[in-house]
């Protein structure tokens, strides 16, 4: 990509005490892109975007906005920065255009733009009705809606939003996502989620952060390319035959049952052989009922990716 | 600079009286000050007092009892500054905002110092209401009154600074009452020890430098005190919240 780069992340490693929390830590994000920060929980997202966003102090490496350094120049990186926590910074006494008025001079927009300013961020995040508002008395979905307005306030040129969708309803996420995708045209946008299907509708690059370290960093749209052929199969079968002659036809990784007349088939990296075991279903008699595609590629590229640690993790913690 | 501290000042002082709090405070400070003010007064109306002033036994004595007043109400209203802010969370949102730490501390100190000077200006308005039936000594009247600023001021950032350490008000207003109260009769501690330790102990007593001053006595060292008590523990403040980044 050729476009500027805004948000430029290297190396950086931060320790809670002996507790390692990232280590290593390096990527850039350009002008106009979405990247989308996934990891399981404790991996060190947030950790890595309070880092970004100057909220904590890196032991090793440097963070650099728009080219200010968030050490070097705080002042100038965090002018082109909104940012949301996991939690939205909330004053629950004040009202919501109070709040918002307070927010945009922080970020220190001009007493002319201040309306002005106020006015685009609550049309943006659908806040027009609740304005006058005590924030206490607003609901979660709308409360998470005044973090993102704070957050876009002042639109700076980076926005980082920590699990922005949380708390939503399904019509409250699409219209956000339709707000991100907008200000992903000519922002660079970093969000974390839980939520698979969001990354993959919404952004660019994924970034998947495992222990503290980066597992992944591609565009989605490489990825994509590789979803056609899932990892896996759900297959229901009436009649099912011994697992081991499943596992003996080529391609095929492994199977676990799911319930008695439902398996799941995963195959091997880029073998998928969903045509060899319905003809093998069909010729056998297996009594072929029901044949869905398993997990979408950036799921099973998630679960391959941070699996493996959580059982060893599941192990540590029976142990 | 003054922008971001005034800002934050003022929405300090804005949060501040829309809690009922603050009113209460307000409320029942000069409800109690003004039955001192009442015996006070009633007692410097009795014959037998007739030897000293009016503005030494009733505006000094008055001023005497808002410093111990302000020790007992003053934790209460600094515990919040700080461990509100990381309840809520929108510590996240000032630190992530272009304005340093240092404008953080001394946003939060001003806004709360304003709240002081506007009690100090209602608790005043009752020995200014004698203005009208006699004559007053007003220089010690100023004395008393830059007495009390500073010791307020004084006691505004100590509890900054306590508020700044932990993340529930409850444990800053009492750690904040127990450091004011050990700093203001830690000259008591002090008899039984040697002549010099005596001596440091009786210095940074919070009290002896106001009751001089209560009495018209302008020495600038009991002022300058304060103002460096003051600054310590803003600086300190600053280091903590700084400090909070790469270690918290």
């Amino acid at each position: 990509m050729e476009s500027e780069i805004l948000i430029s992340v290297q190396e950086l490693s931060r320790f809670y005490g002996q507790q390692k929390a990232i280590e290593n830590v390096s990527f850039n994000v350009h002008r106009g892109e979405i990247l989308g920060f996934l990891g399981p929980n404790g991996a060190g997202k947030s950790t890595t975007m309070q880092i970004i966003c100057g909220v904590l102090a890196a032991n090793h490496g440097s963070v650099s906005i728009a080219g200010h350094d968030i050490h070097g120049a705080p002042r100038l990186a965090k002018k082109h920065i909104g940012f949301l926590p996991e939690q939205p910074p909330l004053y629950n006494d004040l009202t919501v255009n109070e709040y918002l008025d307070y927010a945009a001079k922080l970020r220190g927009i001009k007493k002319d733009d201040l309306t002005n300013a106020i006015n685009l961020s609550k049309e943006r995040c659908g806040l027009e009705s609740v304005g006058s508002r005590l924030i206490q008395n607003l609901s979660k979905g709308y409360k998470q809606r005044v973090g993102i307005a704070q957050a876009i306030i002042h639109s700076p040129s980076v926005i980082i939003l920590d699990e922005p969708t949380s708390g939503l309803d399904p019509i409250q996420i699409r219209e956000i996502r339709e707000l991100m995708r907008e200000l992903g045209e000519d922002h660079s946008v970093i969000l974390s989620t839980h939520i698979l299907s969001e990354i993959q509708s919404l952004c660019d690059r994924v970034l998947i952060i495992n222990q503290g370290a980066i597992v992944l960093d591609q565009p989605l749209d490489q990825l994509e390319n590789n979803s056609d052929k899932p990892g896996s199969i759900e297959i229901g079968l009436r009649n099912p035959p011994a697992l081991e002659e499943l596992l003996g036809i080529e391609g095929v990784a492994s199977v676990e049952s799911i319930n008695e007349d439902t398996l799941r088939i995963n195959f091997n990296p880029d073998a998928n052989k969903t045509d060899a075991i319905v003809e093998k279903a069909v010729s056998d008699n297996w009594g072929l009922f029901k044949l869905n595609p398993g997990d979408t590629s950036l799921e099973a590229i998630f679960m391959r990716l941070t699996q493996g640690d959580n059982e060893q993790f599941e192990e540590e913690s029976t142990a | 600079m003054i922008n971001n501290i005034s800002l934050i000042a003022a929405n300090e002082l804005r949060r501040l009286f829309k809690s009922p709090l603050a009113w209460v405070i307000l409320a029942v400070v000069q409800f109690l000050i003004a039955i001192f003010f009442y015996l006070l007064l009633s007692q410097y109306m009795q014959p037998a007092s007739a030897a000293s002033g009016l503005t030494d036994v009733v505006v000094s004595g008055m001023y005497q009892i808002s410093g111990v007043v302000m020790l007992l109400v003053s934790p209460l209203l600094t515990m919040r500054l700080i461990t509100e802010e990381r309840r809520l969370g929108t510590i996240k949102l000032l630190i992530s905002s272009p304005i340093s730490i240092t404008e953080l501390v001394l946003g939060k100190y001003v806004g709360i110092t304003t709240f002081y000077c506007l009690m100090l200006f209602m608790i005043s308005l009752m020995p200014a209401s004698l203005m009208f039936g006699t004559q007053l000594d007003l220089g010690q009247i100023a004395s008393g009154l830059i007495g009390v600023l500073l010791l307020m001021s004084a006691f505004a950032s100590i509890g900054l600074f306590i508020s700044s350490l932990t993340n529930s008000p409850a444990v800053a207003a009492v750690s904040t009452f127990g450091v004011l109260f050990l700093l203001w009769i830690i000259n008591i501690a002090g008899t039984n020890a040697s002549e010099g330790m005596a001596q440091v102990f009786a210095y940074l007593s919070l009290l002896k430098h106001y009751s001089s001053l209560l009495t018209g006595v302008f020495n600038s060292t009991d002022v300058l005190f304060y103002i460096i008590v003051s600054i310590f523990f803003i600086i300190l403040s600053i280091w903590r919240l700084d400090a909070e980044r790469t270690y918290g």
